[in-house]
This record gives C-alpha cells, structure tokens and sequence, in this order.
C-alpha cells in the first residue's frame, strides 16, 4: 500500500460508506468522495492504459482536465463509456471498469506497441498501409480501428430520460470559486437575478483544497457560510454539477447539469441530465486556472500527478497520494502545495525546483535541489523513483508520488469561443482572455489573479460594476482578511532537457515531445498542423493540460514566443456533452410533432390504416375482413369509388382564406394562370410557379365573395406556400389591400367521389346540387341539413364525380359518419390515400412525385394554363429561359406495359429499345406508378424527352436497382376517361 | 523520399531524425504561369494535376491562413458518388474512381476506407426517390443497391426500428463510397504538387487582383505583388469577396455548417449512416470518434462557429436514428464556411474576364469532388476547355436555365 | 443573433422561430426588365462579408417578414425593422 486515506480531515462523510467496484473488485469510499479519490484511498493508482502505446496509467488531476483515468461506469443500457473519474462522484453501487486493455488492466497486449514505438511515430499511418490497395478495408484499417478508440459504446436504447430549458438571468457566474462565490454574494446582495453555476457537485472551487484561513476560519467554512447566504437569497440560483460548456451569440450559454447521474437508482420523474440554454444580461467567467505538467522523462509513470491534485486529495478527500512524495516545479506552487501536504501529515521528501535561485521557504525536513531536474522516472505500473540531474550528475530519489507544478494557465475556454483568440501574456507567462466586451469578463485567477485575496475582490469588483450598469445599487463589498499570502511566481518550463525516456506531452493520445520535433521537421510546425499530425490536444480532455506545453514547445523549437506560434481554437464543448442531454425529450414519438386529421377518429373508427405523411398521420386504405394483402383493399376501393362512392379524408390540405379589396389581384400575381377574372361561386385550379419558372405547387382557388377566396395547398407545401405569400404580400407589393390566414386546422374536408356522389350528398343538403345548378367547379357557402355552416366545390382529384365538403373541424367526424350513413345504400366506401393515388394515376392527375421542383408547366403538360396576358406573374420572366423551353426536355407521359403482366415502379428509367444504359442513353424516369383495378394492369407518369412527340413508341422500363426491365408503351397520361365524361356527370 | 513501410524502417532506425519536410516553403517568384488562389483541398489537387496531368508546372498555390486551413480541414470526411442528375452524376463518380487510385498516385495513405454509404428512408415517395437516383447511378455505371428493412436490421442492427417518429423501411447503399481522413488529402496533394515544382506558398493573402486592358496579370497579395499569365480562384467560403477583387458578382452565398465528433469509441458503426426523417450522417473515424452532422444554420455567415439551436437539432437526429447515441457525449463541435450556390451545385468556369478562373459553390460537398474538381479545372485553366464531366457545372448554366438542382429547391441557397 | 431576435412586434424571441430567406437588399424587377435584371435579381448574391440585411420570417410568431440589419463576421444585430415598412420605404 502506499496512496492511503489519511485518518482525518476531508470534505467527506465518514460515517456514509459507499460500496462501489472497479473491474470487479468491491471497494470502499466516503460520501463526499469522487471515483478517483475513493479509487487512490484504496491505493488503485493504476486506472487506463493509454490510446496509442497501451502504457500504464494513473489518476494525474482532481479535475475535468483529467487525461488517463477515463472509464465505462454502469451497464448494459447505462453504460457511460469514457467518464472521467475524477469528476465522476461516487455513490453507493457505482461499477466502474478500466478500458482500452486486454485482457486486463494490469496485463494488456497492447502494451507491445510501446516496443515498436519507433516506427509508429507521429503520422506514421500516412506513409505506408497503401499496398496492395485491397488490403486497407480487409486487414489494416480494422487492425487500426480495433487498437484504437477507447471505451465502447453499447449502442442500445436509453432508458432514462433528459429535458431541456430555458433560464434567463441579469449575471451568470461561471464557476463556484473565491472569484465567483463572492461575486455572485456582491450581485446576490444587490438584487441582481443571479446563476452561479459550477460543474463541481460542491461549491467553493479551489477554497475546498485551501489551506489558508479566510477571516480565521478555514477556507472550506468561508465557501459553506458564503454558500448559505446565497441559497437564502431568492434572486440567486444555485447550480451545482452545471458545466457551461459554450458561449454562444447574444450572450447565450449552454450548460448541462447532471440532474442524477449521482445516484444509485435514478428516480423516474427526474431527468438523469438537463440542458440549459441561459439568456445572460451579464456574465463571468470565474473559471480559475490549471495548473501545468512538466515534459520529462517518463513523466507519465503512475504516481506522477499534478502537485495541486496531490494538494486537493489531501485537503478535501483526506487522501495521500503516497507515502513518500516528491515535488517537481518550477515556481512557488511546488512548495506551497509541499506545505499544505506537511500540515496535513503526508511526508513530502523532496522538492526538485528547476530554477537555480529559488527563495521559497521548504518545509521543515524537506531537502530541495535547485537548478534539479528529472530526466527519468522508476517503475512501470507504480512509481517508485525519479533520476534527477544537478550539473551533470544524477542522482535516484525514492518516492512513490510526484507532484508536478509548471505554473498556472487561467482557464478562458468559453471566452475564446466566440472567434475571439487568446492573447499571450508575458507577465503570466499564460495566455489570457481576449478582451470580448462587458458582456463576459473574466474574473479571479481565470483573470490571471493568483492570490486568494486577490480573487476575492476582483469578483466583488467586477459584480459591482455590473450591478450599477443594470441600474442597481450596489453595496461596497466587505472583503474577508487573508493571512500570509504570496504572490505566486514562477519560470515557464515547456520541456525538461535531458530526457531518458519518453516525455508526453498529451498523455491521452501519447504524444510525446520528439513527435512534436518529427512535426516540426516535417514541415507541420503550425500550431494546426503540430495538432493535426500529432493529434496533440485532440483527445476527450481537448489538451486541457498539454495545450500550452505543445505550444511552448513548438515555440522553443522555432525560436520565437509563444505569442507566435498562437493556440489551437477553443470551441464547444468545455467538456463532452451527451447526445441524449442535448437532444432531451425531442426523440423517438416526439423527434417531430404529429398532427391529426379532424377526421381522424373517423377513419380510426372505420379501420384505416395509417401512413406518416410529414407531419400527419393520414388514411391508407381501409381493410375489411378477408382482405389479405393492401392491395386487395386498395383495389377494391378504387373500384367502388368509380363505380359507386367513396369518401376521403382529404383535411390535410393546406387551406388558406384570401381576403382584401386586392386579393384577386394578389393571386393573379401568385399563380402562373389567370385568377382575376374568377367568378364568385366558382374554383379554378391553379397553378404556383416560383421566380425561376419552375412549379411550385398546385391547388384550387375558389371565389366566395368579390373580395374572398379560399385556396388550397398540396399537404407537404401548405407550409412553404403561406411563407411564401406572406414574403409575396409584405416584402414584394406591401400595398396590395391583401389579408389572409391559414385555415388548414378550422375545416375538415373531405371528398365525396363517385358517379353516386351527388346522391349521397343531396341527402344532407336542402340546396339543389344539381348539376344544372351546382356544375363542375361550382364553389359555395351552404347550409347543411341540421344547420351546420359548410363549403362545397365541385373538384375531383379521382377524375370522378367528386365534391369536396369542408364543415368547421369540431363536426368533421360527425358529418363522415352521417354521409357514410347517407351513402350506406349507394354502397359507399372510406378509401384511403393508397387509393386516391391509384385514382389520380389513372387520371394522370399529378403530385409532388411529379412536382418534383425540376418541372416546368409544359413539362406536366400544362403549358397552356401559363397566361401570356398577365403583365407580371411569379416565374413569368424567367420561364421563358432556353433551358426551361427546349424542345428535348423531359415531358409527361402515360406508360402502359406491353406485356399487361408485368409491373413497372416508380424510380425506373426509360431507354430506347437496343439501346445500352448511360447516363447519355437516359430518356427519362417513372414517377408514379402502380396497378389499376380499372385498366387490369399496371400504369405508370414518367417524364420522357420530348415525350409527348412520342405516343405509341415502345420504350425499356429500366429498374437494374431491382434487376427488373420491362417494355412499356408511351401513351396519353390520362388513362381513364380522357374526355372528362364522368368528371362533368 | 517516397514513403513505404521500408522508410519507416530505416528512418526509426535512424531516430526518426532524416524524414524530411512533406513540403517546401518557398519565397514566392515574381511571376507564375498560373497562380492558384486557396490552398485548400480543391486548390492543391488543382495544383497537383495541372503540374503532373497537364504540364503546367510554373505554378504557385496561395493561402492566406495555413495549409488546409479551409473546409478540407473542417468536414465530415464522407466521399461518395451517389447522386441523382446527369449534371452531376458522372462528376461524382469521375472522383470516386481518381479517389480509388489516389493513394498509390500520391504515394500517400488518405485512409480512404470504402465502408459503404447507406441513406435512410422512411416513406414510399422517398424510396422512390432513392430508386430514381439509384438507377441514375447505374446508369452511369455506378453500382447501387437497395437494402430493405430486414437485411438493414441484420446489417445495421443498432437502427430505431420500432420507436421511430419516421419508421425506417429501408437505404439506399452504395458500397465503393465511404470516407477518408480529411487533412491527409490537403496534405498528400500538397506534397504530391511540390514534388511536381508547384510553389505552395502558406500565410501570404491575396488583397487585389490586378488587370490590365481587361487581363489579369496578377495579384496583390500580403507578400507583394505576384504576376502570372493565369489565375484561378479556389477559395470555397470566401469566393465571393475573392471574386469582388475582380468585380465578380457571384450566385453564392456564405453559409455556416456545423460538424461534431464525440469522443473516442471502440469500433461500433461500420458504415456511413444518412438519416431520412432529417439530414443527419454519421461515421465513426478510424481513431474512434463518431463524426457527425447536418444541415446548415441557415443565416449567411463567415464565421466559422454555429449556433446551440442547431447543435442540440442535430443531436435530436441523431437520437432519433440511433437511440443508443443518448449516452455517448460530443466532444466538440466546429464550423465551416460554405460558398452555397444557388442549385446546390458547384461551378468549375472561366469568367467574363479574360485568364481567370473559378472554381467555387461546393456547398456540403467539396470534400467528396476534391480530387475531381481539381482535375477539372486544372483540364479547363491548361486547355481552356471544359472537361467532359464538369459541363454541366458551368456558370452560364443560371443564365440559360440549366440549374443542377439535386433538391429541386429552387433559387434559394439555404434550401439546399 | 444566432441565438436571439429582438422582433420589433414579439420582444426578444429565440432563433428557432424564424425561418430565414435570405438577401433582404433585392428589388423585384419589373417584368419587362432585362434579362440580366432578373438573371441578377434571382440568382446572384453580393454575399458580403460584414454588414448585411437579410429577412428572417417569424414564422412561429407574427408570420411577419423581418429586415434584420447584422454582421456576417460578428453576427452582431444592428437593427430589426418590419420588412413592409422596409419595402415600402423603398419604393418612396
């Protein structure tokens, strides 16, 4: 044994135990515990292995910038694969497991890539693998993709569940610190909406490992009373176990909180994490700073850690790292940590200060060597000693830790995510936070303040300020007395000379210091390329520790400032963010809204069949016992609508109502043909271009009065047409007396389809719907039977004798089942959109499988509906393009298959007979297709060049994606009744 | 030195301290006979070709950040040729098969990984849309297949196939396509033009083009001024502020995409995944990162950073497709400027100026075209003739009423 | 901007409820103009870099067409003003 839980002291619970296991094996820990410290309490320093060289790996942080002890915590569909454990808290029943190994953590076959570590040097993968060519998918890249990655994700279903929301407030404090905590008391005293956020799951940042005494009490008691105080406050929100992990434009941030990811049983009604989108007035950011690695040989040795770690297991978990710890730093840090490590019983042997005149004061009975530095660490799987040079001589120093403290870098993620790069400090010997406006500052040691007192005040400062810029009155902060401080100082230390061993840099993605000067000698020394070809801060912790090493380095190497050489650019994420908390409840049923048709209880009731349509759920066919294939019910739909009646649920449409001493005038401009002169009681089929030419939808127009229209829209375009016409009414003739709004959800329609329609119809309605008084495309408010108001055209999408009915949508299901009822004796029949599509086929009516946006009105055969009268149109100019008027352009037609047993399907394409397939040789393509029960056979629309020259050709229906060639006749694209006989009945 | 498993042999052997720069960084000449504005992907690969294609080896390549700073350094890394119009469909596939030889051609691994492409769908009309484009493919020679529910649910198993809002019925494969690691494209054309005595010029911007008599003879640049017989603009993102140097009014407009990649994973998806019910696509890298994206934001921007709404969209997709990604956390999150064109089809033309050349609108689909894109327009800038595959992409096409408009969105550039 | 609009009818409204359609500086040629008037009209953008106006749809609000006056590079909104009385103001 040599890391132990210290008999006393520590932020902890001891009289809570908590149970947990670690590749199997049952440890304990305290309530108060993360998984890192409880795991080094039971002396498991050994935690990964790592990405590329498999080598061993121990805890090095306390914190998010943790690069080796990354495991998969819980399991089956609650895995978390690559959770730091050092943010992870611990809780009773927590499983944890190593990754990356096998087959064990402590014997792992990977490890043999250390020895070829020569030949696998950075960007190695790029200069072979490449013969022969096959070999890459069959045998190297799945060697490759097997060694790499890290923890598995299982890919199963979730089963907790996530939410999002909203929070607005007038100063967002980023960061729960000396900095912040007293920021946020100055704004939460001043009456300033405050959030303070911080990701720890306690709050007080780096006073909770503080030794010093803040008004003589301890610094973990300040942060407790100061907590107290805020949490009295109404106006302040407490929200701890919050990263806020991006700063985006208007001031808005994105935090998640990981509502119940602590906890053994989650509970049902919560969510496990929560998203917050935070709309701030103000912000800052008190985010603190981390401390450095050094770059020496076998730096990454377990037992190697940061000093502050070392510091923060003892103050706050009562952990020593080891029995015997030694110090590496080049500043004061090194020996302040040494002392607080003496205080609290850890025997500190040594301090190797790399800077020849240090004056700090060492603890009693700690020897120090100047000007010392390591060059080599003992031990594989555990540390257990450090070769350090002095002048030329080394010297084998036992210890079992060693804490490393290379200075300090603010942490300024979020305030250079917004374009904005950080600007190199020499006075810090850091980079510092750009200057980003008063709407984020920076504040505390993230500031580039070191000293408690220092950060105390600057967050009282920077509250202040923005309290009297919000117009508050703010109180001058009283300032807490901090004993014996020091202004920490130190000398940046990129890379120690000298190294008999590797020195990493990234320790995650093993990138280790002659993989920066293979880069370099490659001609990838741009901080881009370094990281690109190195892969150098690309790991899960974003270079969190080896960032500003890599840079220094570089710098080092180029012989110019790190200034120069710049950073990498921060972006979202501070750290990993999961899928399922951004994406909250929007998943699965609730990915989009669903919409229902007012008569969807109706069709529900009589059977139907649903199909997603969008949005909508909408009828397919209505099946009846004995039917056993769709078909069968489709079929005999279709032929009981031409031979009797049918009624469709039609309410998807989009409807639109025109209103306005202009609005015939409007939608003469909106639509390709004429709609000015429409008479009152009438509808017009209408056709919408967009300003290229190409159609955009189709629909009716339907006068009600002089000044009153009622349009409808295809389902899938509703949306985009009443854009459309709202951009065409405000932006482009503003003047035009226009209004209208959507009625899509006031109106049920439906159609009543069938040479017995008017029959059916008649018997709800007192008007005469006679033909002689109610022709085809007659359009009007009427009066149902039982004084229902209602709107009746005479429109038919099914080629039949067809009106469509719209009653107020609360009635929708009501009037259905009392046509069905009226129809009953006319053998009426539901039918679905199965169906209305086999009807509109034999028609050769057209949808948006026609519409596909590449189509122009003579395309579809409706060239003649285009007014050459109107002065101005939508599309008018430029349809006249050649492109959009040459003779060879793909035109509508009807195919029919010379064999009448064979099927042809949507999405064929059309070749000349003898012709071979190219892309040349291509004629055309089938855009709707399917079986008529009318004609006994298959049918089909397709587009075919200059197609209407060429009726009666014989033409290969060509479907190689399902191997499937058939000869089909070009034909006329109205299949039944070409003269519109029954349409007129 | 030509890269083999043997020089790596040697050169560990020898401390790894021989291996040379990938590339020089010359002091540009005063004159080129062509000068390549943007070193990013297109420009390289332009570069690369007109050198050892077609002759043309006095030639320098301009950028005004570092190599492969652009969107070949900021992608998803998908290529595939499975388009649907003429117009487009042998360009594609033209690529494909130069990225099939590329390696061995570049003597350098860009990991091309032929894992397979599969689209989603979710309804009829979209199957028969996948079928139409599928047998556009075929027609152009280009295998596809169509997989159905069952066989995807073997293939695919992780799939939402019964909680779907859109339930999933099918995809549309196309096996040759797949993916291949972005800045090793940059990267190898890079050291494949230099070798050819392409002069790549890193951090020198272009700030004027100047003409003389209605010619270009050159350009302003943060290094002086560089003459040359021919320029040729490749700057995707930024071509209409290039363009505007020459008074180059473009169907363009700047459009930021956003991309994603978690953190590293063992191996668990083995193809590229499009999603139907949105425009989610997903692939898993080789070191193990899940890359991911979707659509655009949807605002012009030059930024390249987007924005939470469409972030937290995209994960919704991603959820929705796959419900096992709820537990899996993104890593991080960038964005890169597109030149959006006006069909979502990109344009390799001379201008209206006479010796200068563009090259620009590649939408989301540069990366995929890199390899064809710059092989025609290094054909167009040494022949002054378009190559048979780009006819269909020239800049006159607006004009004349020949939009290539694969979503058929009409003249909206955020629709596509 | 990319997160919030301030819709000079709504107040301060998230971007998800707008729909944007693009350069709000275009004029609709008459239909007799030129062919290279409408060929620029509809297809050819100055796409600057900086200050742009462009027309965000409050599609889940006010359905009103907005003329947000912003930066490309910053994403800094300098005004939002009512695309009708934007066009109209044009046309005077």
């Amino acid at each position: 044994m040599t890391a132990y839980r210290l008999s006393s002291g520590g932020l902890l619970d001891r009289s809570k135990v908590l149970s947990f296991t670690f590749d199997g094996r049952p440890l304990r820990g305290f309530a108060g515990d993360t998984l890192a410290s409880a795991l080094l309490a039971n002396d498991q320093l050994l935690v990964g292995r790592s990405f590329k060289y498999h080598r061993p790996r121990g805890i090095v942080s306390a914190g998010p910038s943790e690069p080796n002890a990354l495991m998969t915590l819980g399991s089956g569909a609650r895995s978390d694969p690559n959770t730091k454990a050092t943010v992870a808290e611990l809780y009773a029943g927590l499983t944890a497991k190593s990754q990356n190994r096998w087959p064990s953590l402590g014997f792992d076959v990977g490890a043999v890539n250390g020895l070829l570590s020569p030949f696998l040097g950075a960007g190695f993968y790029y200069k072979t693998f490449m013969w022969p060519r096959q070999l890459w998918e069959m045998l190297y890249e799945p060697v490759i993709r097997r060694a790499a990655g890290l923890g598995r994700a299982v890919l199963e279903r979730d089963p907790e569940s996530y939410e999002k929301s909203w929070a607005f407030c007038d100063l967002l404090i980023v960061g729960g610190g000396p900095a912040g905590l007293m920021a946020a008391l100055t704004a939460g005293r001043a009456g300033l909406r405050v959030i303070l956020a911080d990701e720890d799951f306690r709050l007080g940042g780096s006073l909770l490992g503080e030794t010093e005494t803040i008004d003589g009490s301890p610094a973990p008691a300040f942060a407790e009373r100061v907590v107290a105080e805020l949490l009295s406050l109404d106006n302040v929100t407490l929200l701890p176990r919050t990263t806020v992990f991006g700063w985006y434009d208007d001031n808005v941030f994105g935090a998640v909180e990981r509502v119940q990811k602590h906890v053994a049983e989650p509970s049902a009604t919560l969510p496990t994490e929560r998203v917050w989108r935070i709309a701030a007035k103000r912000a800052l950011l008190a985010t603190g700073a981390e401390e450095r690695p050094l770059v020496f040989g076998g730096n990454d040795c377990p037992g190697v850690m940061m000093a502050s770690a070392i510091g923060t297991y003892a103050q706050r978990y009562g952990v020593s790292a080891g029995k015997s710890v030694a110090i590496f730093t080049s500043g004061s840090s090194g020996y302040r940590t040494a002392r607080g490590l003496v205080a609290r019983g850890v025997t500190v042997s040594t301090i190797v200060d790399s800077r020849p005149e240090a004056t700090e004061a060492a603890p009693d009975g700690v020897r120090v060597i100047r000007s010392g530095a390591i060059v080599d660490t003992k031990g594989r799987k555990r540390l257990s000693g450090i070769v350090i040079e002095r002048s030329g001589f080394e010297e084998l120093i036992a210890c079992d830790a060693l804490g490393m403290s290379g200075g300090w870098s603010p942490v300024i993620h979020l305030a250079c995510q917004r374009g904005a790069r950080p600007v190199w400090s020499e006075d810090l010997k850091a980079f510092s936070a750009p200057d980003v406006g008063g709407g984020l500052r920076v504040v505390g040691s993230a500031n580039g303040v070191y000293t408690l007192s220092g950060c105390l005040r600057d967050g009282a400062e920077k509250a202040t300020t923005i309290a009297v810029e919000l117009g508050f009155n703010a109180a001058e902060a009283s300032l807490p007395v901090i004993e014996n401080e020091a202004e920490p100082s130190f000398a940046a230390l990129w890379y120690v000379p000298g190294a008999k061993s590797k020195a990493f840099v990234d320790f995650q993605n093993d990138v280790h210091a002659r993989d920066l000067g293979l880069a370099l000698r490659e001609g990838f020394g741009h901080v881009e390329h370094a990281k690109r070809y190195t892969t150098s801060g690309m790991a899960t912790d974003q270079g969190k520790l080896s960032n500003v090493n890599a840079v220094g380095i570089l710098a080092g190497m180029r012989g110019v400032s790190p200034a120069e050489v710049g950073t990498t650019t921060f972006r979202p994420f501070y750290t990993p963010v999961s899928f399922g908390a951004l994406a909250g409840t929007s998943r699965d049923g609730h990915a989009t809204p669903t919409r229902k048709s007012p008569l969807h209880e109706w069709a529900r009731k009589n059977g139907a069949t649903f199909v997603d349509s969008g949005l909508w759920f909408r009828s397919a066919w209505f099946p009846r016992a004995g039917e056993k294939t769709w078909r069968e019910s489709v079929d005999r739909e279709v032929l009981n609508v031409r031979a009797n009646v049918g009624l469709c649920d039609v309410a998807t449409l989009g409807k639109i109502e025109v209103f306005g001493a202009d609005a015939a005038e409007f939608l003469n401009r909106l639509y390709c043909n004429p709609m000015l002169k429409l008479p009152v009681g009438k509808a017009r089929y209408g056709l919408m271009l967009r300003e290229d030419g190409f159609v955009f939808d189709d629909g009716t127009v339907s006068r009600l009065a002089e000044d009153q229209f009622f349009v409808t829209t295809t389902t899938a375009m509703a949306g985009a047409v009443m854009s459309h016409m709202d951009y065409c009414a405000q932006v482009l003739w503003p003047d035009l007396k226009v209004r209208f709004c959507s009625v899509s959800d006031q109106w049920a329609q439906m159609a009543i389809a069938g040479p017995k329609a008017r029959d059916v119809l008649q018997q709800l309605i007192d008007e005469d719907i006679s033909e002689a008084v109610f022709p085809f495309l007659a359009a009007r408010s009427m009066v149902l039977r039982g004084g229902i108001n209602a709107r009746l055209f005479r429109i038919s999408f099914s080629g039949e004798l067809a009106f469509e009915l719209a009653v107020p949508a609360g009635y929708g299901e009501a009037v259905a089942e009392q046509i069905m009822e009226a129809g009953r004796a006319h053998g009426i029949c539901a039918y679905g959109v199965e169906a209305l599509n086999v009807l509109r086929l034999e028609k050769g009516h057209l949808t948006h499988a026609e519409f596909d946006g590449r189509v122009t009105p003579d395309d579809a055969g409706l060239g003649r509906m285009v007014s050459a009268q109107k002065p101005d149109f939508i599309g008018k100019h430029l349809s006249a393009r050649y492109g959009l008027t040459a003779a060879d352009r793909m035109q509508l037609v009807g195919l029919k298959p010379v064999d009448r047993d064979k099927d042809m399907r949507a999405g064929a394409h059309l070749l000349k007979e003898g012709m071979k397939p190219s892309t040349l040789n291509d004629q055309g393509w089938v855009s709707s297709a399917g079986y008529s029960p009318v004609l006994g056979h298959h049918i089909a629309l397709a587009f075919l060049k200059s197609g209407r020259e060429r009726y009666g050709e014989k033409i290969v229906v060509w479907d190689k994606l399902r191997d499937h060639e058939m000869i089909a006749e070009v034909c006329d694209p109205a299949f039944v009744d070409p003269e519109n006989k029954k349409l007129k009945a | 030195m030509r890269y083999s498993a043997f020089s790596i042999v040697r050169n560990a052997l020898s401390g790894n301290l021989n291996w040379k720069q990938q590339w020089r960084q010359p002091q540009p000449k005063s004159h080129y006979d062509v000068i390549i504005v943007g070193g990013g992907g297109h420009g390289l690969a332009t570069a690369y070709y007109l050198a050892k294609e077609f002759g043309v080896k006095n030639v320098a390549v301009l950028e005004k950040g570092y190599l492969g700073s652009g969107n070949v350094g900021r992608n998803t890394t998908i290529v595939r040729s499975n388009y649907m119009l003429p117009g487009n469909e042998p360009f594609y596939e033209f690529s494909m098969k130069l990225w099939e030889g590329l390696e061995q051609d570049l003597n350098y691994n860009v990991m091309l990984s032929q894992r397979g492409v599969i689209m989603l769908y979710h309804s009829d009309g979209q199957r028969d849309a996948y079928i139409r484009r599928g047998n556009a493919m075929w027609m152009e020679g280009v295998s596809a297949e169509l997989i159905e529910r069952e066989q995807l649910k073997k293939m695919i198993p992780f799939l939402n196939y019964d909680h779907a809002r859109y339930p999933i019925l099918g995809g549309l494969l196309q096996r040759r396509a797949g993916t291949a690691r972005h800045d090793a494209v940059a990267w190898g054309y890079a050291r494949g033009a230099d070798q050819h005595g392409v002069d790549i010029i890193e951090h020198c911007e272009v700030t004027g083009i100047r003409r003389e008599n209605g010619v270009v003879t050159g350009v302003e640049t943060s290094k002086g001024f560089i003459g040359c017989g021919k320029l040729a603009l490749a700057a995707a993102g930024n071509s209409s502020q290039v363009g505007e140097m020459a008074d180059l009014k473009l169907p363009l407009e700047s459009h930021v995409l956003q991309a994603f990649v978690t953190e590293g994973l063992k191996p668990c998806i083995d193809h590229v995944i499009v999603y139907g019910g949105g425009h989610f696509y997903i692939s898993q890298s080789d070191k193990g990162g899940l890359v991911f994206g979707a659509e655009i934001d949807g605002y012009s921007s030059y930024a390249q950073r987007g924005n939470l709404a469409t972030a937290e969209h995209v994960m919704e997709e991603g959820v929705s497709m796959i419900p096992g990604l709820s537990r899996v956390r993104v890593l991080r999150a960038w964005g890169g400027v597109m030149d959006m064109s006006m069909d979502g089809s990109p344009i390799i033309d001379r201008t209206s100026i006479d010796n200068l050349y563009l090259n620009c609108g590649w939408c989301y689909g540069g990366f995929k075209a890199t390899p064809a894109s710059g092989y025609c327009f290094a054909h167009l800038i040494a022949r002054n003739d378009t190559h048979p595959v780009a006819r269909a992409l020239r800049l006159d096409r607006f004009a004349r009423g020949y939009a290539v408009d694969e979503a058929g969105a009409g003249p909206q550039p955020n629709l596509h | 901007m990319a997160s919030l609009i301030t819709c000079p009818h709504c107040g301060v409204r998230p971007k998800e409820e707008f729909a944007v359609r693009g350069d709000a500086s275009l004029i609709r040629p008459a239909s007799s103009a030129s062919d290279a008037a409408w060929h620029d009209y509809v297809y050819v953008r100055v796409n600057p870099r900086g200050r742009t106006l462009e027309h965000w749809h409050h599609v889940a609000g006010c359905r009103r067409f907005l003329v947000v006056e912003r930066d490309t590079v910053t994403h800094e909104v300098y005004s939002v003003v009512d695309g009708a009385a934007a066009a109209r103001e044009v046309r005077r």
